[in-house]
């Protein structure tokens, strides 16, 4: 014998046909996934066609059998027994046999391929129009949940989970610091560079400083800062109670009496509303600063600078600017709740829920941050 | 029955564990083709921590394993494809991909690793779903079976490329007696007509008695075997107190 090779091995078919109706399959060798993509091309074509025959297996030369042998057995009864003709096999290894007799071949012979149906287009709409509006509801219910679960809090401090919070402050806020500096400084460089380039010509350098401080306290150093923490936080916490979704751990609170979402939502979401305006403070800073390292190439003096920057510097910037951040981090860190909440089950799911999470953040964020600008713009703040 | 069968696994003087924590120190044993080799032992015995060692998925502190002469650390290219191709597992907990269909999950071997047509991949998945059980469940996800469902429809995607070894991991922990015993009756048949190899890690003694050829059985303190060999003989004459105290469901004193 042969090496004896797991996966490999021969096998050999005969078709003989005779006129009476029977067709004869002389099958010798291995029966194996390797050998059987060739049988079943060739017993296909020896059995075409709707006549009513029998079928004669003669499989006594058959040294070895495995899962796809025993799928072209059957696959050969259910080609002879379809045309209401019959199948005999002969010859085979009793223990073969026994095996195949577990399966019914009624059972598998409207076995069709694996065929993915196509969803009409106007089904599609109604689906996600459907989804959309449940979406909605989910959040209103959820909004209404977190705030009830918030001022009940607020109103009994020694309910919260103090411990809780300090982990999400110190992983949203202080361990978001290098990140938030960095880019926020970047974004002052390149907002001082691009503004710079456009006000040579009027010789308007040093009114670049009054531009990067309005921009920065307004707009950019909230709204940096909120994008930020969207993509760090925001995810972590759709991943992280997503996670525990999925391991049942929230069931195990509910069944404690825990409602899930006081008791996990409430330290979280409060850690990251206590340091956004710390962290957008530091945006801000930075931001600046990087449009006085673009100021150095020009020839202006850095007092010059400065000087410009604590005119334009109102208070009223500043606290706009800060209290979007409040709302923003209330936003953040309540979809990144609720979207891990949400979450269905598998593991697929977990991944689904922090984008969720990051992509409803971020356009929540642009509109809240558009409301507040008209709002603004019409208070005269 | 089997003793003069080849020897597919060889385990030699295995040490393994995590980190600092030896869980098990010089095991040596050997599976034979055809054989129900059963690991058992109280939980927390390093049961599971052995297996992981025999199919490779951690780095043992010392010692081998070799499974069909190919170590399973160590080989490499063609040697280790041969090798993985030689064994099923299935983990403790299913371990299904959560975002395909029971079919799916058992056509994704076959649809990687063989040329056949999807109407053979189609009928061989449905097969082996039907062998455990779980036919008419073929559309449905992992995450809407119960955990025994979820049991078998890893086992039959662990058996669906025909491996001639079967690693299972508490096959019948959480499972109802019927389908308990049909699993037991499963993995006899396969054993006795296909010559097929189960190794078994489980604490069930129903199903022990009912399955196995040939036990070992692990001990915590000793970090090693504390016997080996049939499980009515073991119950009988219990070489020791483990034994005995395992058999008979006695607590610790």
């Amino acid at each position: 014998m042969k090496k004896s090779d797991h996966t490999g091995g021969s096998a050999r078919l005969d078709v003989e046909g005779s006129g009476n109706g029977v067709v004869t399959l002389r099958v010798a060798g291995d029966l194996t996934n390797a050998t059987v993509p060739e049988l079943w091309t060739q017993a296909e074509a020896a059995l075409s066609g709707d006549t009513k025959r029998t079928v004669v297996v003669e499989a006594a030369g058959v040294k070895r059998i495995d899962g796809a042998g025993m799928a072209w057995l059957l696959k050969v009864g259910c080609r002879a027994t379809c045309a209401g003709g019959q199948v005999d096999i002969r010859g085979l290894a009793p223990e073969y046999l026994k095996l195949l007799e577990r399966f019914d071949l009624t059972e598998y012979r409207a076995v069709q391929p694996l065929v993915r149906q196509a969803v009409p287009v106007p089904e599609q709409v109604g689906r996600v129009t459907a989804h959309l509006w449940d979406d909605f509801q989910t959040h209103i219910g959820f909004v209404g949940e977190l705030t009830e679960s918030l001022v009940r809090a607020l109103l009994n401090p020694r309910s919260i989970r103090w411990r809780d919070l300090f982990l999400a402050a110190e992983r949203t806020g202080a361990d978001a610091v290098p990140i938030v500096a960095l880019i926020c400084c970047l974004v002052g460089l390149v907002l001082a560079f691009q503004s710079g380039m456009a006000m040579r010509p009027y010789g308007a350098e040093i009114y670049v400083a009054n531009l990067v401080t309005i921009a920065m306290l307004r707009e950019l150093g909230p709204l940096m800062t909120a994008i930020i923490l969207s993509g760090r936080s925001g995810a972590a916490y759709a991943a992280e109670l997503g996670t525990m979704k999925v391991n049942d751990e929230v069931a195990a609170l509910t069944t404690m009496g825990l409602n899930p979402v006081p008791f996990l939502t409430v330290p979280r979401v409060l850690g990251m509303v206590v340091t956004i305006p710390f962290l957008t403070m530091m945006g801000n800073i930075t931001g600046i600063l990087g449009g006085a390292l673009m100021f150095l190439t020009l020839d202006y003096p850095m007092a010059a600078y400065f000087k410009q920057v604590l005119s334009a510097a109102e208070p009223r910037h500043l606290l706009s600017g800060l209290v979007k951040s409040v709302f923003f981090g209330l936003t953040i860190s309540g979809v990144g709740c609720m979207r891990g909440l949400q979450t269905a089950r598998g593991s697929s799911a977990v991944g689904l829920s922090a984008t969720r999470a990051v992509v409803t953040a971020i356009l929540l964020i642009v509109i809240l941050d558009a409301i507040f600008g008209t709002l603004f713009y019409f208070l005269g703040f | 029955m089997t003793s003069d069968a080849p020897v597919v696994i060889q385990v030699e003087r295995l040490s393994a564990g995590y980190d600092e924590r030896v869980v098990l120190e010089e095991l040596s044993f050997d599976v034979r083709r055809g054989e129900v080799f059963v690991i058992l032992g109280t939980s927390g015995c390093g049961k599971t921590t052995l297996l992981r060692n025999m199919i490779g998925l951690e780095q043992p502190l010392g010692g081998r394993v070799l499974i069909g002469g190919d170590d399973v650390v160590s080989a490499e290219g063609e040697a280790r494809r041969r090798l993985l191709r030689r064994f099923g597992v299935m983990f403790q907990n299913g371990a299904l991909f959560g975002s395909l269909t029971l079919l799916e999950n058992v056509r994704l071997p076959l649809e990687e690793f063989t040329r056949l047509n999807n109407e053979a991949i189609e009928l061989i998945a449905r097969m082996k779903l039907q062998l455990v059980g779980l036919q008419g469940s073929e559309k449905r996800l992992p995450a809407e079976l119960s955990g025994g469902m979820q049991k078998r429809a890893a086992i039959a995607r662990a058996m669906a490329l025909d491996p001639e070894i079967l690693f299972l991991d508490e096959p019948s922990a959480g499972l109802d007696p019927v389908t308990s015993a049909g699993l037991d009756g499963l993995i006899l048949e396969l054993a006795g007509s296909l010559g097929m190899t189960f190794v078994v890690v489980t604490h069930e003694l129903p199903s022990i008695f009912a399955i196995a050829s040939r036990v070992i059985m692990l001990d915590r303190e000793r970090r090693g075997i504390v016997a080996e060999g049939k499980p009515a003989a073991l119950r009988d004459a219990p070489p020791n107190d483990k034994v005995r105290q395992f058999f008979r469901r006695e607590a610790d004193v």
